[in-house]
């Protein structure tokens, strides 16, 4: 099994922690993994995003073009990155504050309204978590429980009142896209 | 122990802190920060000193200051730092003063860009400042080997007493992959009786105004460097025993073509790597053996930057084959599907 | 028989290669015997410049280290951070320090170092023949500004203790002379107790010595001394400029 992904958004809504998540996750299983930041002179508010690779065989080049998946979590992400998924792969549209649809018609596309269902399970902070509980349950490539680990690890201790939200954010991104 | 997620920056700087350094001189340049600020939080931790200095050239200088004084030392930077730092470097290899200095290069000429670049090649490797000297240069291609080179370096800096460079990118300083750093780690001990430490009658220097004074420390470093390429040279190989095309690349890179060559393999088309891990000293004699094959029938050279790497690769190919080359540049990453179809355009 | 005077143990026996009447020697001699009599010379450590002290590390008898122009407060930086127990000096020229080693001596100077600096202010660069240094006087003739010192072209000279007394970190800035014995004998008493205040911890100390240059000032040496009493001092006036211990008492 082997995910490449761009994770794609604007600084602040926590694109990279979502790719560091699923590489520690994947890390946790004893998966090969890799992360690799864009970065720029942009402190917060510009554009972000990652490459994650997680796969059952050792990761050459940790940088993704031709990605098996892309999630956008804002417009001109998905203007940019559509393009770079695979034919028959996996693009994941924040559709809370995309408005568009997708213009490709040979790749599997779902809009997850993220901020919307963040603000309903009680933290709009927690849009990145549903949009990775979304990627999660559609891909299998690394289980909910060791996303979670992954988090609390992140969290540290300061934090552990924030799991029991960031849990729920988790599943409901997982029953946005349940068949 | 358990591997962890380490940014290459970060790695890079526990792993000195457990080969031994405790002295760190450093100044903010992007994209290697992380390197300053990990050493700012964990030295006062284990008893060290971090000191950010008031530019590159300073930084250096107080590097050759605590190693000539005998302590296992670090500074960092990217690419228009390290420019800075060449007087200081040229200094540190005429007095044989043991430290380790990270490159974490970034797009030139002049301020250049921020993005990963590897068109610091020639500055590493061919003595970026004045003189007949050498640095020991290694090449790592992804975290984990950043962490056994870094350590490593600190063994070969105090072993030939001679700067010892780490030679990344902006996507080795950026990028998070597991690694695991020992912490029971052994340093070779060596005899440093020629340091500054007060109360003998030792000079730490690189002039030596009669010329023929000088020309014997020259050759006496030339030996030296002999004896560095016979013993410290280091490179990968992958797939290349049946292969008719050869790739050279390092760092990033290589696994940049790793993804090139799996691509080619499943078409058919039969690519190995030859990956210097030591850029100084070059391994020429990989390449000079795959250029003796018949089988081989190509050479291609990849790298961040208009070409440089190439022209060791030329010269240990000796002529008997084409070198071709693929180069992004100004921090642009060679992408492995481009470097696939320029392959395959090679091969044609 | 009663030995009178005898040289210091710091000074090793070579003979050192200073013009003839340049007062580099007595101030070598001032530095040896201030760290002798502190009882610092197994523990002292020096750093030579680019100019003419550039031999330093012949003559001064300790461990030495030969730094590039400017560096030498940061390689003293670097020696003392290792060795703290040691005493570190800096023997610089008006060239190695006022101009291509400013950035490093500010902020040696701004981080408190605890190191001892002596400067060597001659007004012009020596070793490399005689070129208008950033503390030649206005007018004053040099192979580089052979129509004397024109300030609205090149500025005016640099006053290094004035400047670096700007500073709140420095614990003890003084400038002195060497022009005469009256003068030695202060210049001595002034780099004996920059020593010390490095020996006590109270960080970084600095003696700019006015000092002569009779090669390419093109004089004798006797005229040379008249020269600096008769030029220099009115430029750069001698006393101290700052002392921190005094600053400590009089609050």
């Amino acid at each position: 099994m082997k995910q490449e992904l761009i994770i794609a958004g604007f600084g602040g809504q926590g694109v990279l922690l979502m790719g560091k998540l699923l590489a520690y996750a994947g890390m946790n299983e004893g998966k090969e993994v890799s992360w690799l930041p864009s970065y720029g002179p942009e402190m917060r508010g510009g554009t972000a995003n990652c490459s994650v690779i997680v796969s059952d065989e050792p990761v050459a080049a940790p940088i993704v073009q031709e990605a098996s998946a892309v999630i956008v979590m804002n417009r001109p992400s998905l203007d940019t990155f559509e393009k770079n998924v695979v034919p028959g792969g996996l693009l994941l549209v924040n559709s809370s504050l995309i408005d568009v649809k997708a213009t490709r018609d040979d790749i599997r596309v779902y809009y997850v309204p993220v901020n919307d269902i963040a603000a309903q399970v009680g933290n709009p902070r927690t849009a990145n978590i549903v949009m990775l509980g979304a990627f999660v349950a559609l891909t299998g490539i690394v289980t909910p429980e060791e996303v979670l680990t992954a988090l609390r690890h992140t969290f540290g201790p300061a934090k552990e009142h924030l799991m029991p939200v960031n849990e729920k954010a988790l599943a409901a991104g997982a029953a946005a896209v349940a068949p | 122990m358990a591997k962890k997620l380490y940014k290459g920056n970060e790695a890079v700087a526990e792993a000195a802190i457990q080969a031994g350094c405790r002295y760190f001189f450093g100044y903010p340049i992007t994209p290697q920060n992380e390197i300053p600020e990990y050493m700012a939080r964990r030295m006062p931790k284990v008893g060290g000193t971090f000191l950010q200095a008031e530019s590159e050239v300073a930084a250096i200088n107080m590097v050759y200051g605590a190693g000539g004084s005998g302590a296992r030392v670090m500074t960092s930077s990217s690419s228009p730092g390290v420019s800075l730092k060449q007087e200081g470097i040229s200094y540190i290899a005429g007095a044989e003063v043991p430290c380790v200095i990270v490159n974490m290069v970034r797009g030139g000429p002049g301020l250049g860009s921020i993005q990963p670049a590897q068109s610091d090649y020639f500055q590493a490797t061919k003595g970026g400042g004045h003189g007949d000297y050498h640095l020991v240069v290694y090449a790592p291609g992804g975290i984990q080997e950043a962490v056994d080179l870094t350590m490593k370096a600190f063994d070969t800096a105090d072993l030939y007493r001679m700067p010892v460079m780490i030679l990344g990118d902006g996507m080795i300083g950026q990028m998070m992959e597991p690694a695991e750093i020992p912490e029971d780690y052994q340093p070779i001990v060596t005899d440093k009786s020629w340091a500054t430490t007060g109360g003998g009658r030792r000079v730490i220097n690189s002039l030596y105004i009669q010329p023929d004074e000088l020309e014997r420390v020259n050759l006496r470093l030339q030996k030296k460097y002999a004896l560095i390429k016979e013993k410290e040279t280091m490179y990968d190989e992958y797939l290349t025993e049946d292969a008719e095309l050869i790739f050279a690349a390092y760092g990033t890179t290589a696994r940049i073509c790793q993804s090139a060559i799996n691509m080619l393999r499943a078409d058919g088309v039969k690519a190995g790597l030859i990956r210097p891990i030591t850029l100084w000293p070059f391994p020429d004699a990989p390449f000079a053996a795959a250029a003796a094959r018949d089988g081989v029938k190509k050479f291609l050279t990849v790298e961040m930057s208009c070409g440089q790497m190439i022209e060791d690769v030329k010269l240990s190919v000796g002529g008997r084959k084409e070198v071709a080359f693929y180069g992004r540049t100004g921090g642009m990453i060679p992408m492995p599907r481009d470097v696939y179809h320029y392959a395959l355009s090679v091969m044609r | 028989m009663a030995v009178v005077f005898k040289k210091t143990s710091m000074l090793t026996d070579v003979p050192l290669h200073y013009c003839p009447g340049c007062t580099h020697g007595i101030i070598h001699r001032l530095v040896a015997e201030s760290i002798e009599e502190l009882g610092a010379a197994d523990k002292a450590i020096g750093v030579a410049p680019v100019g003419c002290a550039v031999f330093a590390y012949n003559y001064f008898n300790c461990d030495m280290q030969e730094a590039a122009h400017g560096r030498a407060p940061a390689v003293a930086t670097g020696i003392k951070r290792v060795n703290r127990d040691c005493v570190v000096f800096t023997y610089q020229g008006d060239g190695d320090l006022a101009s291509i080693g400013t950035a490093e001596i500010v902020h040696a100077a701004a981080r408190g170092e605890n190191i001892t600096v002596i400067f060597v202010n001659n007004g012009i660069y020596g070793m490399t023949g005689g070129q208008m240094a950033p503390t030649t006087l206005p007018g004053q003739v040099t192979t580089t500004s052979p129509y004397g010192r024109d300030t609205s072209h090149c500025g005016y000279p640099i006053g290094i203790s004035e400047l670096l007394s700007t500073l709140k970190a420095p614990s003890f800035i003084e400038r002195v002379s060497v022009h005469d014995v009256k003068n030695v004998v202060n210049a001595k008493r002034a780099i004996k107790e920059a020593f010390r205040r490095q020996i006590d911890g109270k960080g970084f100390s600095l003696v700019e010595v006015l000092s002569t240059c009779p090669t390419n000032w093109g004089m004798n040496p006797l005229d040379a001394l008249k020269w600096l009493e008769a030029n220099m001092i009115p430029y750069y006036p001698l006393g101290n400029y700052k002392d921190r211990d005094k600053e400590a008492a009089s609050k």
